[in-house]
């Protein structure tokens, strides 16, 4: 595996953290994820190793906990909330904007491998939705003219970027 | 602008123009002053405070928060650990997220009171994954107390060290358990693990004794600390003291996060006066008030209650007063905090449908009732709203829901079912009519 010089002493340094190694595994997965978009089984391997565990013990994590990915998502990643106080306030209809927007149905990637989109559980922002979370910012009150508005955003940085 | 009706400790500075995250601005407020104070009592004499002060965990169960830390094994020679639970996932609770994200050195300080008081040694925030901001702000916190010597080793020269770690999940709701958020900071799947005997106070992380808290709990340490359990069991009302951080959202005009003393504000004030009312041309149809997994309230019921000197009284959804004991007393519960409010216009059957779902994705499937369960909850609420209901579904749901409650190894077996047993128990008109209901509209597609 290769990872930057960065990464890897985070690595180390996060594993001081805890009297027992295996406390790590969820902040090396998300280490590693950061770094690789997702969690190979190379990944998972390594991660075990590091850890002295076996790869089991790092593959029931990645199969149980949500936002851990076994192939790439989109370079953008689009998260809608589903549950209840954002679909009182409209959230379905911010999905489907989403999803007609980049043509691609919840937990999937656009054709181009640039934007996922996905439905998931609350974001604790109930106050303030439809919320959705694109990459690591909250975004509030997204109606479906405002997902029009962030997708053209969207859109429009993917452009900038093939045109480099 | 807080309503006036506010009573603000927590959420003084949230929102407040010119306030930041930083240290100096967090000192130039008064900020770790309770903390000095603290250091220099002992810290019996701070469990004590906590006592006196009656503060009740403010995660769900509106468990003492000074018999949780007298209940600790101080005599087994092993170390005591501080867990954070800034897991903020019920839906419906959206308090902590201010917290962290606008007053993050108050979380820290109320944390280092805590673990002075109880000796611990190592503390770690254990915060939600979809958090990544609020988890580097806290990061950036610890960072600047330890430099500021209120965090690390010798503490403001006292000779006691203590360090803080935050530490992520990973997106699982189940997390927010106790015992499930230990296993996942061992390193493990979320399972849940079984009372007795893995009480954490005994046998928590690393089979030590444990404290897990809350952090709004938390941070009302710091005001405890601050102005004496005393004058804390003041604010408030009998046994539900101090202030409480109520988070509404839904269908009111003005949805989001007030504080106000414990039991003092009563749901129909919350609602029509701070909140504003129904929207325009609406009316208020069931409200949620403690959670996602509290049992729904439906307008128009009345509960005749038993109060603490012996009289009777007959409430309307909008005479409860919100606090843990009314609220439990109504046949609901205080729970996180989260009030989520329906008006007329919702589909009650979709509306649970969506819950449903929820708790269907979340079981971690350890307990057989609860993950097969949760599941074909999810799935007869999913059929009927598809058009495809049976007038015998509501009892059918009630009959799974009723086999789960009870019968798990961690409290989500209740939590899935109270959603289920409640909404069926308050408008069984409306699932057993369901197929033949007068406006199939758009309704049940928005929500499910």
């Amino acid at each position: 595996m290769n990872f930057t010089p960065e990464t890897l002493q985070k690595i180390d340094e996060v594993i001081t953290h805890y009297p027992v190694k295996r406390s790590a595994a969820l902040p090396l997965l998300h280490l590693v994820q950061e770094e690789q978009g997702h969690i190979s089984a190379d990944a998972i391997e390594w991660i075990a190793a590091k850890l002295e565990l076996q790869p089991i013990n790092i593959y029931e994590l990645v199969t149980f906990y949500p936002m851990f990915r076994q192939k790439p998502a989109g370079r953008r990643h689009i998260k809608v909330c589903r549950t209840l106080s954002c679909a009182l306030a409209g959230g379905f209809e911010v999905c489907e904007e989403f999803r007609r927007q980049f043509g691609c149905d919840p937990g999937a990637t656009s054709a181009d491998g640039e934007v996922t989109v996905e439905f998931v559980e609350c974001l604790a922002s109930c106050g303030t939705g439809p919320v959705v979370m694109i990459d690591e910012e909250l975004h509030e009150r997204v109606d479906a003219a405002r997902a029009r508005e962030l997708a053209g955003q969207i859109k429009a940085g993917s452009a900038a970027n093939a045109g480099t | 602008m807080p309503h006036p009706a506010e009573r603000r400790l927590i959420f003084e500075h949230v929102d407040e123009p010119g306030y930041t995250t930083d240290l100096p601005c967090y000192l130039a407020h008064g900020g770790y002053e309770a903390l000095k104070k603290s250091v220099a009592r002992k810290p019996e004499e701070l469990i004590d405070e906590v006592k006196k002060s009656g503060l009740r965990g403010r995660g769900g169960a509106g468990f003492s928060c000074g018999v949780k830390w007298t209940l600790v094994d101080r005599k087994s020679g092993k170390p005591i650990y501080l867990i954070v639970n800034a897991d903020e996932s019920e839906p419906g609770t959206f308090k902590d997220r201010y917290i962290i994200h606008q007053d993050p050195h108050q979380l820290v300080e109320g944390i280092m009171i805590t673990c002075w008081a109880n000796q611990v040694r190592q503390a770690y925030i254990y915060i939600r994954g979809e958090f990544p901001r609020g988890a580097r702000l806290l990061e950036h916190a610890i960072a600047e107390a330890r430099a500021g010597n209120f965090v690390g080793p010798n503490i403001l020269g006292t000779g006691y060290s203590c360090e803080i770690y935050v530490h992520r999940g990973a997106g699982a709701y189940i997390c927010g358990e106790e015992t499930g958020l230990i296993e996942s900071l061992e390193g493990k799947r979320p399972y849940p693990r079984i009372k007795p005997p893995f009480f954490p106070a005994v046998l928590g992380l690393y089979q030590c004794p444990t404290i897990v808290n809350n952090v709004e709990t938390l941070c009302h340490v710091k005001h405890i600390a601050a102005m004496g359990g005393e004058a804390f069991a003041r604010i408030g009302t009998l046994n539900n003291t101090g202030t409480r951080l109520l988070c509404v959202s839904g269908h009111v005009q003005r949805p989001g996060t007030y504080e106000f003393e414990s039991g003092k504000i009563t749901l129909g004030r919350l609602l029509n006066e701070i909140c504003g009312g129904p929207r325009p041309g609406r009316q208020f149809k069931a409200v949620i008030p403690g959670g996602s997994s509290s049992k729904i309230l439906r307008f128009g019921e009345r509960f005749k209650v038993k109060q603490r000197d012996g009289t009777m009284v007959d409430w309307g959804v909008e005479d409860i007063p919100m606090d843990f004991d009314s609220l439990a007393a109504c046949g609901t519960m205080g729970g996180s905090g989260g009030v989520i409010v329906m008006d007329d216009s919702v589909d009650i059957v979709a509306a649970l449908a969506n819950l449903n779902a929820f708790y269907a994705h979340e079981s971690c499937g350890q307990c057989t009732p609860c993950r097969e369960g949760s599941l074909w909850m999810k799935k007869i609420t999913a059929r009927m709203v598809r058009g495809e209901a049976r007038p015998e579904d509501g009892a059918l749901l009630k009959s799974v829901a009723d086999q789960i409650a009870g019968r798990t190894i961690c409290p989500f077996g209740e939590a899935c079912a109270w959603p289920t047993q409640s909404f069926v128990q308050k408008f069984g008109d409306e699932f057993r009519n369901y197929a033949s209901r007068p406006n199939p509209g758009p309704a049940a597609t928005e929500l499910a």
